[in-house]
């Protein structure tokens, strides 16, 4: 049995040939890129699954319970896993399951489900249920339309079906199956104390009090925020989210689907916004504020120079510190890999402010749009990857010697074990990362990973320093 | 027939006192099989179902180790979930093979693949029939529903198959004797691996570990990223098991069970020890006196050592434990090893409970400790932390022994959790834990007398400086 598939790394080239045009190098070819495609066997894809998509935009939706139908896993995975903040209840931390067993599976869970609802909801009094169905649900033919309503009838609350089942899709599905789920709720509240300058937060999830930070600014302008979507969520808010005058969508799509058919259902015209960097952050505000002076120019008369007051006052205290950070940081090299591309948008220019170029960009559900323009905000040779997978990332991260790799845990060792520095960019980050302040912190966390003495000891380094001891060429080239 | 079930489920319900589950004490069943599979050397661990379940498993796993874990997965869509996975399954394995540089791909199956009844052995002898003029790595398979059992079945189920499928056979396949020892230790932590082989190599045996994921799992830093990392067992020593001289399992739950051990030991004839966890000092002698049974040899003066020293601490800090109520959770071999620890270390456990069921806690409890408790512990097996926190409140412990997930709780009574076993999520080093032998139990010792030090210098008024 020695001999086998193995080839040692060299011969095996690091990148599928499936995938190959699903990775772009800028300036080495004309822009053309393959996306949205079913993640290939056997490769390890980064990305995850539908119920994935509709759990992560539902979960900060704090009075709300939350059912996932299925065996225990899905909800096992699920606990509590993210920063997600709440004023109040804190139900979303816990996690619920039906727990299917092996006879559920043959003669249906839909007893069982509606058993547990009962339970839980006279048990924790939320304000209305997602009822999460899993893979094997779709597969068993629960109905669990049927089973949600009879709940809801019986405890007077809105209970509502998700039709989250793994295998149809990525997470962009679940994100719909979730922007469904919220519609339902959306229309059903009373809307009558709203103000003309309002709108409603979206695609944010108050990961570390995220949504505050930007909730706070809104309210210094004068704007009221009526409902978090979902960070700090809660249910009535959805409710009345319709009575906003505004739609703030961040996010590569996972509110999107909700916001357009608040458009189409009420006409709550919505902007596409970015909550994280400099540019990004100052232009949301004032799209905010010149959508309403637009729409409101007596309501909103001086809007726009109120924003601008507070983006001066904001940048006055933010730019020198970051200076400091800029000094050390200018010349390093960072790799982006995230869920949503919006975000790598943002990251790209929040890197340029610290003096850092973005060498390798990805993300795991980006559009092919989204790619192109990517490409064309970032250097020549940098890497534009979608789904990637540890093989090409480590093959990446090595090729462009970069310093630092923003993404998510399952990201993280890889680039430790390389000895490279990281920071986390996801769902389970526990330090603010958006607004004018979390700019600070984000390059407090850069800063705080790839200058510190540790890499002087990973191989990569030793061997780097080995390598230029050794050879004049290598030397002369790093002077 | 089927009424009959139908009626049986229902009264299932009816007898318990409620059917939903809130924060679940166990995890799901191909979340152990792919622990257990990456303790191969060079194998890759496979799940056959849809993309999201790899992708939390690794997660969730990695958020513990802090190492690379991959899992590759047959990624199913739609469309196979209607007309089968097997061409996923194929393709993926011949990527993981390709690609990855996979010796062996564990293939576990999920809910999704269960369900839809995928043929997972057929499909294989299909892959190798088309697949044939390739020089193909091993496939060990393993059925892991996960609307079934937990992840220790999970792991106990592909050690099995993983003895069974690259060592397969009768008397007549045995190989000639190698003089090893089989040595399955559970779901313990890499640092517990590596102990157990340095304990091995003390007696003078060669163990061959399985799974041993202490350097997969625990691994240098590295200049290359391997897409699969050094260490593991060797295939080649798998496949030499049936010559071994004897098995050791660790674990006294698992004695209900099919395993590794009773598979070799029914079909090669290879004796087996099954013995509990080496926890604290009694389950320790236990191991130890196995070892010199099979060795010949006597305890390594090193170890004697570590024995006494052990005992010493126990005379040492005995008072500042004695008499505290812990309430112990987390899986079926793992509490029961504590509970013996703590049992001789004067903590009275006053609850022990698992998400697994039927597991035959309470009698394993009390043959290994029950003479050392004046009362024994109510002991719940096929509970989640809604009941054990339901449960405990009302017995006022005075400290939580487990895994992470009982931060909670712990946090509520303001009382201090000894963080142990897997996952550890909110500390820092859970691959490095020490839980077995005199060294681990020392190690728990040490760590629990600490925590309540701590515990008592900080709610102080005065604050102590010398305890």
């Amino acid at each position: 049995m020695t001999e086998t598939a193995t080839a040692t790394c060299a011969e095996r080239p690091a990148i599928f040939e499936e995938r190959k045009d699903q990775i772009h190098r800028i300036g080495s070819e004309p822009f053309s890129m393959a996306c949205n495609r079913d993640s290939l066997a056997g490769a390890v894809s980064q990305r995850a699954c539908v119920f994935c998509g509709s759990r992560v935009v539902l979960y900060p939706i704090a009075d709300a319970l939350h059912l996932v139908h299925g065996p225990i896993g899905c909800a096992a995975y699920t606990w509590d896993i993210r920063g997600a903040l709440s004023s109040g209840p804190e139900l979303h931390r816990l996690s619920f399951s039906t727990d299917l067993q092996e006879l559920d599976v043959v003669f249906g869970g839909e007893k069982k489900l509606a058993k547990a609802l009962d339970e839980l909801i006279t048990r924790h009094s939320p304000k209305a249920a997602f009822v999460y169905s899993t893979c094997i649900v779709g597969l068993i033919g629960d109905d669990l339309g049927a089973v949600c309503k009879a709940a809801s009838l019986r405890h007077g609350i809105p209970v509502i079906p998700v039709q989250s089942e793994g295998f149809k899709g990525n997470k962009r599905e679940g994100y719909q199956a979730a922007c469904k789920a919220m519609r339902t709720l959306v229309g059903t509240g009373d809307i009558s104390d709203i103000s003309p300058l309002s709108v409603n937060i979206m695609g944010d999830f108050n990961l570390a009090g995220e949504t505050w930070i930007i909730k706070g600014y809104l309210e210094r302008m004068g704007i009221q925020v009526v409902a978090g979507i979902t960070g700090d969520g809660r249910v009535d808010d959805i409710r009345r989210a319709h009575g906003a005058k505004l739609n703030m969508v961040q996010c590569s799509g996972s509110t999107q689907d909700l916001a357009k058919m608040m458009r189409d259902d009420f006409g709550t015209p919505f902007i596409r916004v970015s909550w994280i960097g400099i540019e990004d952050v100052a232009e949301s505000l004032y799209a905010v504020a010149e959508h309403f002076e637009l729409t409101q120019p007596e309501l909103a008369a001086g809007l726009v120079e109120r924003t601008a007051e507070l983006v001066r006052e904001e940048l006055s205290s933010l730019m020198p510190k970051l200076a400091e950070y800029r000094r050390d940081l200018t010349g390093k090299r960072a790799a982006v890999y995230v869920g949503g591309s919006f975000k790598a948008f943002s990251l790209v220019k929040a890197f340029r402010h610290l003096g850092m170029e973005v060498v390798i960009v990805g993300s795991q559900t980006g559009t092919e749009e989204d790619y192109r323009e990517l490409a064309a905000i970032c250097a020549p040779g940098t890497i534009v990857v979608d789904d990637a997978n540890p093989l090409e990332l480590s093959a990446f991260i090595k090729e462009k010697d970069v310093d630092i790799f923003v993404g998510g845990v399952k990201e993280r060792p890889i680039a430790f074990k390389l000895g490279v520095g990281f920071c986390d960019h996801n769902h389970e980050r526990k330090i603010a990362l958006e607004g004018f302040e979390g700019m600070l912190n984000f390059a407090k966390e850069i800063h705080a990973s790839v200058m510190s003495p540790i890499w002087r000891f990973v191989p990569r380094r030793e061997q780097g320093l080995n390598v230029s001891e050794s050879s004049p060429e290598m030397q002369e080239a790093r002077v | 027939m089927v009424k009959e079930i139908v009626l049986d489920s229902l009264n299932e319900y009816k007898g318990e006192s409620h059917v939903a589950t809130t924060n679940a004490c166990k995890l799901c069943t191909p979340l152990g099989a792919t622990i257990a599979f990456k303790g191969v050397e060079g194998a890759i661990p496979f799940l056959h179902g849809s993309q999201g379940c790899a992708t939390y498993m690794r997660r969730y796993i990695i958020s513990h180790f802090r190492e690379p874990m991959d899992i590759a997965s047959s990624a199913l869509g739609e469309k196979n979930a209607i007309y089968g996975g097997g061409p996923n399954l194929k393709k993926g394995l011949l990527n993981a093979m390709q690609k990855y540089g996979a010796k062996v791909v564990g293939v576990a199956t999920t809910c999704l693949t269960e369900t839809i009844g995928d043929d997972v052995a057929r499909i294989l002898t299909e892959f190798r029939e088309e697949f044939g003029d390739l020089p193909l790595a091993d496939v060990v398979h393993v059925s892991t529903p996960s609307y079934s059992g937990t992840h220790m079945d999970g792991f106990h189920g592909a050690v099995k198959a993983l003895a069974d499928q690259l060592c397969p056979g009768g008397m007549q396949d045995k190989v000639a004797p190698t003089g090893r020892v089989n040595l399955m230790p559970g779901m313990v932590s890499p640092a517990d691996i590596r102990h157990l082989r340095e304990i091995c190599l003390g007696f003078g045996i060669a163990p061959t570990i399985l799974p041993d994921y202490s350097e997969t799992l625990d691994g240098p830093a590295l200049l290359e990223y391997e897409n699969i990392p050094s260490g593991g067992t060797p295939v080649a020593e798998i496949r030499a098991m049936s010559g071994a001289s004897a098995s050791i399992e660790l674990g006294r739950a698992i004695t209900a069970q099919e395993t590794a051990g009773t598979s070799l030991e029914s079909r090669f004839g290879v004796p087996l020890f099954r013995l509990g966890l080496p926890m604290g000092i009694r389950e320790t002698d236990s191991l130890f006196e196995a070892l010199k049974q099979i060795s010949g040899n006597p305890v390594p003066r090193e170890l004697s050592l570590e024995r006494g020293r052990y005992i010493d601490a126990l005379v040492d800090g005995h008072k500042y434990v004695s008499g505290m109520r812990a309430v112990v959770y987390g899986e079926e071999d793992l509490i029961i090893g504590l509970t013996t620890f703590l049992a001789e270390i004067g903590v009275k456990p006053v609850m022990v409970a698992t998400g697994a069921k039927k597991r035959g806690v309470a009698e394993h409890i009390r043959s290994a400790c029950g003479d050392l408790l004046r009362e024994m512990p109510i002991v719940r097996e096929g509970v989640d932390f809604f009941d054990i926190v339901d449960e405990a409140a009302a017995l006022s412990p005075d400290i939580l022994v487990g895994h992470s997930k009982g931060q909670k709780a712990a946090r509520d009574w303001n009382i201090p959790l000894l963080r142990c076993g897997f996952p550890i999520h909110d500390r820092f080093g859970g691959q490095r834990m020490l839980h077995l032998g005199y060294r681990g139990a020392q190690s728990l010792f040490d760590r629990l007398v600490n925590i309540v030090l701590e515990k008592k210098q900080s709610d102080s008024d005065i604050g102590y400086g010398y305890l």
